[in-house]
Parts: structure tokens; C-alpha cells; sequence
């Protein structure tokens, strides 16, 4: 884990979702006060600064307090959040990627290949939405076609002949709804994913590190252990999506959000995953170090859990913690 | 039996049709406007008898077609947590849950049963449309798994006809993970080395699409079946370009490889029992052999001529 961190955010974010414009006013407020006193020699701000660095992180705290679900849902999404990439980068070394479903093409919103993780070889596999526009459009906003999940079908497999742990870690809207996404088999290839995930005799695991989205997201999260980052979120249908079916009305995603349960925190009720990963205060943008550090110390646990198990057993359990899945609903 | 009762959209349906079919005795093709003889058509196992457009049948009517002389047993589904996320939209879920049942006479939107299908024995499950848009929620999961564990009992293959918007939105997340868990379901029949037949009838669209719906060993489509992940509307708002006529149609998608057969409904009996008895090694379905429909079977009987290709020879 990281150090003890000051009041003062590690990171303040590039851009600020709608319900923290107070506070984008105060953090910008002491950035400019910081400004002026670094062109004016003799000037000293500081204590302006600190001051206001006090009343941005009383705010902070009060705003991530109880995050509405919605408000989740754009934490979310945020675009300066860490994503699968980051992830491999700080917690996976010797990453080498594999590319390509041999069929018909390489999906670049699906990341994977051979890696280690605390020394140990490993397939890591996940989604990736990319992080300015370029690579957004490339990666298709981490929304996979069939060919993602058919690479991601792929590597499984090839886990399983030579025994890796499989960790899959999930950020997607959800799969891509296009014209030849459809023609080639957008169903088919996410449930082979699916099915790829009850099949494997190897120890899976599963991060949601950010938005899980529908069927794309259980494609790759039908895991031994699922965690979910403290706010991210999963759901059947984006809010928007169920807004706009059940209420007549896509404005309504706030209402949608609550009403889904798709909060970290409901699903963990539900026993629809099994932990939550805590995040830095204000959401894992504003510390990428302790988010990674997080990530990997729950990924470390949940292969620890399942690790020297028989092939027969790792089956077995996957399944029986689906098909018991639904026993129990919220408390009233 | 008033087969308009188990149609989709049931209420604006029988309104319709009273104001322009008096007594329900007739009904018009939505396709090609030919007004069909209710009997008829009912016979025709709700088939246009001018231009084959397929209307959507009730599991119980598909049921009593599909088995030897219209019997069949029910098989029993576990009942889940009812309303587990306290879910309300503009109604609170137990309350469209009890408008559905009340609407189409029905538990849910599954049908499981046993019986014989030119003298085969086999397992099916039907989804019903008319129920909440034939929706995957817990009890969906339930039917499916309760299906293939009997399956597995005696030893025979399961048929499945899909007919679902989708996921029950109703019951969030969980109706997301009827999709792994259903998904097992088809594993326990596979590792059995049963035949797991998929029928995908108008529509099976989304979450039930991507998981049971297209892992079958024979994947077998009605024509003009919508079978999609996405749904036409969906997909042009987001490339925001017009979509070629039939896009995912069953015959479109027979044409992109994705299905083995388009059938119409008044082959599809033959054509399992050809397809169940071949892939368990068992003789052809000999003619004449099966047992009459019953005296007192409903309106609605088994066609007459179960006759396989094979047993034509
Ligand atoms: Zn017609």
C-alpha cells in the first residue's frame, strides 16, 4: 500500500465532472494563487493556497462521502481514470501482448497477452478505452467486437493448455452494437467467451476497474473471485439505456441508476462479487499509485484464494458460484 | 381456445380485434393484410395460410404441436426471489410482474416440459414473448437450468425455442448473470453428450442471444426471426446510416453463417425429430407408428404427418 498522503490530493484531475464544479473552482483558485506567486519573486501566497487546499478537501470528502449511483457511474467513466493499460504497466511486468482472433482481424478494444505478476507467468486480458482521442477511437471506446472476445476466447485457451492464472480486467460501455459487428457474430463470440471462462482448469480472476458494461463485461468477469474498484459500476443495461426503455425518457439515468443497483457496494449485498477495492479519495484518478497499488494487493489475494487448486475444483466452484448466484435478494 | 389471448401485446391485440374482427373469428395477416379463418389459422400453428408470415405462438400451443398427440408434462421450475432488488420504474415490479400473469394466464416467461416427440423422448423449453417481452430474469435462469438437469436425468436431448427482448431490466444485475448461469446449463448437457437444439424464433434479441440462445449443437431459425445482440434501432443511431434490408433477419443471418437451418414452423417438428433421432444414433421416426392424437385433445392438433425424410425411403 501507499504512504500516508496529505490533505492535498496527489493529482488534481484535467477535467472535473458536473457535481465537483465547486470544487474545480476552489482547487483552480489555489492553482492560480500558486501561479502568481512563481512569477511574482517576493510574493507569498502560501497561505492563501493552503487555505483554500484545506476547503477543497473538506469538500472532496463531503462530495465522495455517499456518491449517488449515478454520480458513480460518472466516476466511473471519468476520463482521467486509470485503465486497463495503466493497470499493466504498474502491476504486471515483461507484458507481452498478443494480438489478433486468427480469423478475421486484431481488436485493439481488447488487450492481452502473456505477463508476470509477482514473478509469476500469467495471461492478463481486458478491456481498454484508451486515453486521448486518438487511441479512443482506435481502441472503439473499450467497446469490443466479435473478434475482441474471440482473441480473448484465444489466449484462454492457451492459458489453460500451459496452466497460467487468467486475470481479466473489465472497463466497458458495453459490446460494440454495429452493422459488422452483428454480421459476424457479436452474440456467438461473447457467449464462446462466456463459456471459454466456465471451461478453463486454471484460477481466474476478475477486476471491474471501471465501467462494466452488460454482456461485453460478463464475457470476461464469469471468474473465480470478481472485485469491483469502490466506484465503479455493473449493470445489465447502461442508465441511460434503461432509462430510456422503462422510462420513456434517457434523461431519467439518474433515477435508472439508483433503481439498477449497480453499485460496488449493492452487487457485494447481492454476492454477485466478492470484494471491494478501495479508492483514493476522489476516485482512483486522483492517486493513480494507491489505486494501482489497491488493484494489485486484491488481485495478489484473489489468486492466493484459489491458486493450487485442481482443475476439476476450480470448474466446479466457478460454476456452483453462478449457478447459486440470485439465492438472495437485498434487504428490504 | 382463443389463441389471440396468448398473442403479443395481448390487450392492444384483442382491442384490435374486436373493433375489426367481430366475435375474434377472424384475423388479419399484419404482413400481407389477408384475413385468416381463426380455426384456421390456429391450425396452421399461426402461420399465414396466404403468405407464411409467422405470428407468435404461446409455448402451450407450440407444446401441444410439438408432442406425440399434444401431451405433455410439465416440468417443475424453482421459484426465485421475487422482486430481490426492490426495483420501480414508472410501476414497481410486482406489479407488472402480476398485470403479465394476469394478462397471459401464465407463471412466467418459460414453459418447461417433458413428453415424446415422434415417439423421441425429449425436454423443451419454450420462452413466451408475450410475458414481459419473453425477458431473462431469475426465473428464465431457473427454467433453463431445471430443463437441462432433467434433461440429463433421462438421458435425452433439450429443444429450446428463444423468444426474448432481452434481459429483465427489472432485476438488474442479476438478470445479467442468468447469462454464466445458463450458460452451465448447456455445459451439463454437453458433458453428457445430449443434443442441446436451439429454435430461435421472433425475436431473441440481446443478453439471451449472447448466451444460451446461440450455443446450441443445431442453431435452427423460423423465417424472418429477429436474432440479434444489439437491436436495428440501437445500431443505426450509433453509425447513424440506414441498414440493409433483412439486416438480422434469420435469413440474413443463415446467409453470414451464423445459423444452420432456417425452418418454417410447420416443417420444424419433422425436421427435430429427423435432426434429435440421427444425433442419438436411433433409427428413423417410422410413419404410421405414432400414437393418434387423443379424443380428447385440444383444438389444436399435432400435424397429422410426422414422417422424417429418412423414413420416406
Ligand atoms: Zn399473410
Amino acid at each position: 500500500m501507499s504512504e500516508p498522503k496529505s490533505d492535498r490530493p496527489t493529482t488534481e484531475p484535467s477535467s472535473y465532472l458536473d457535481f465537483e464544479k465547486p470544487l474545480a473552482e476552489i482547487e483552480g483558485k489555489a492553482r492560480e494563487l500558486r501561479a502568481m506567486a512563481r512569477q511574482n519573486e517576493g510574493v507569498d501566497m502560501e497561505d492563501e493556497a493552503k487555505a483554500l487546499d484545506a476547503k477543497a478537501a473538506t469538500m472532496l470528502r463531503d462530495l465522495y462521502k455517499s456518491l449517488t449511483p449515478w454520480r458513480k457511474c460518472q466516476v466511473a467513466r471519468h476520463p482521467d481514470r486509470p485503465h486497463c493499460r495503466d493497470y499493466i504497466d504498474a502491476l504486471f511486468q515483461e507484458f507481452t501482448p498478443l494480438a489478433g482472433d486468427r480469423n478475421f482481424a486484431d481488436d485493439l478494444a481488447v488487450m492481452g497477452g502473456l505477463a508476470r505478476f509477482n514473478d509469476q507467468p500469467v495471461m492478463v486480458i481486458g478491456h481498454e478505452k484508451g486515453n486521448d482521442t486518438k487511441s479512443r477511437i482506435e481502441r472503439n471506446f473499450g467497446m469490443a467486437r466479435p473478434e475482441g472476445y474471440r482473441k480473448a476466447v484465444r489466449l484462454m485457451e492457451m492459458a489453460d493448455k500451459f496452466n497460467l492464472p487468467v486475470i481479466t480486467i473489465v472497463d466497458t460501455p458495453g459490446a460494440y452494437p454495429g452493422k459488422g459487428a452483428e454480421e459476424r457474430g457479436q452474440s456467438e463470440a461473447i457467449a464462446r467467451s462466456t463459456e471459454k471462462c466456465l471451461q478453463i482448469g486454471v484460477p481466474l480472476v476478475s477486476v471491474v476497474i471501471g465501467e462494466g458494461g452488460s454482456g461485453g463485461a460478463v464475457a470476461f468477469a464469469t471468474a473465480n473471485r470478481v472485485a469491483m474498484m469502490e466506484h465503479s459500476v455493473y449493470s445489465v443495461i447502461t442508465p441511460e439505456g434503461c432509462a430510456s426503455i422503462l422510462w420513456k425518457d434517457s434523461e431519467k439515468m439518474r433515477e435508472a441508476a439508483e433503481a439498477m443497483r449497480l453499485t460496488a457496494q449493492n452487487l457485494l449485498d447481492l454476492g454477485v462479487i466478492d470484494r471491494i477495492i478501495p479508492e483514493p479519495l476522489g476516485g482512483a484518478h486522483r492517486d493513480r499509485k494507491a489505486s494501482y497499488d489497491a488493484v494489485g494487493k486484491a488481485i495478489g489475494t484473489m489468486l492466493g484464494e484459489v491458486t493450487g487448486h485442481s482443475r476439476d475444483k476450480l470448474i466446479k466452484d466457478r460454476r456452483g458460484k453462478f449457478l447459486s448466484m440470485g439465492s438472495k435478494g437485498l434487504a428490504a | 381456445m382463443n389463441w389471440i389471448t396468448n398473442y403479443v401485446r395481448p390487450r392492444i391485440n384483442s382491442i384490435f380485434s374486436r373493433r375489426e374482427v367481430p366475435e375474434n373469428l377472424w384475423s388479419k395477416c399484419s404482413e400481407c393484410g389477408t384475413m385468416l379463418f381463426h380455426r384456421e389459422l390456429a391450425e396452421n400453428l399461426n402461420v399465414c395460410t396466404s403468405c407464411g408470415h409467422h405470428m407468435a405462438i404461446s409455448p402451450r400451443d407450440r407444446f401441444k404441436a410439438l408432442f406425440d398427440g399434444g401431451v405433455f408434462v410439465e416440468v417443475k421450475v424453482p421459484d426465485p426471489v421475487a422482486d430481490p432488488l426492490h426495483f420501480r420504474d414508472q410501476k414497481r415490479y410486482p406489479d407488472r410482474m402480476k398485470a403479465a400473469q394476469r394478462d397471459t394466464g401464465e407463471h412466467e416467461a418459460m414453459l418447461v416440459a417433458e413428453g415424446e416427440m415422434g415417439q423421441t423422448g425429449i425436454v423443451a423449453v419454450a420462452q413466451d414473448f408475450s410475458f414481459m417481452g419473453g425477458s431473462m430474469g431469475m426465473y428464465v435462469g431457473n427454467a433453463i437450468i431445471a430443463a437441462a438437469e432433467r434433461a440429463v436425468k433421462l438421458k435425452r436431448p433439450l429443444v429450446l425455442f428463444s423468444a426474448a427482448g432481452g434481459a429483465r431490466m427489472q432485476e438488474g444485475i442479476l438478470s445479467l448473470m442468468q447469462m454464466p448461469r445458463t450458460t452451465v446449463a448447456v455445459q451439463m448437457l454437453k458433458e453428457a453428450g445430449l443434443p442441446y437444439i436451439v429454435v430461435l424464433t421472433h425475436p431473441t434479441t440481446g443478453g439471451v442471444t449472447a448466451s444460451y440462445a446461440m450455443l446450441g449443437d443445431v442453431q435452427i431459425a423460423e423465417p424472418n426471426a429477429l436474432i440479434c445482440f444489439a437491436g436495428p434501432r440501437v445500431i443505426e443511431q450509433t453509425i447513424r446510416e440506414k441498414l440493409p434490408e433483412g439486416f438480422q433477419r434469420a435469413e440474413y443471418l443463415l446467409d453470414h453463417g451464423m445459423l444452420d437451418r432456417v425452418t418454417k414452423r410447420t416443417d420444424m417438428r419433422d425436421e427435430l425429430i429427423t435432426i434429435t433421432r440421427m444425433l442419438l444414433g436411433l433409427p428413423p421416426a417410422v410413419k404410421g407408428t405414432l400414437p393418434k392424437p387423443e379424443a380428447e385433445a385440444p383444438a389444436i392438433e399435432a400435424p397429422a404427418t410426422p414422417a422424417t425424410p429418412g423414413a420416406k425411403k
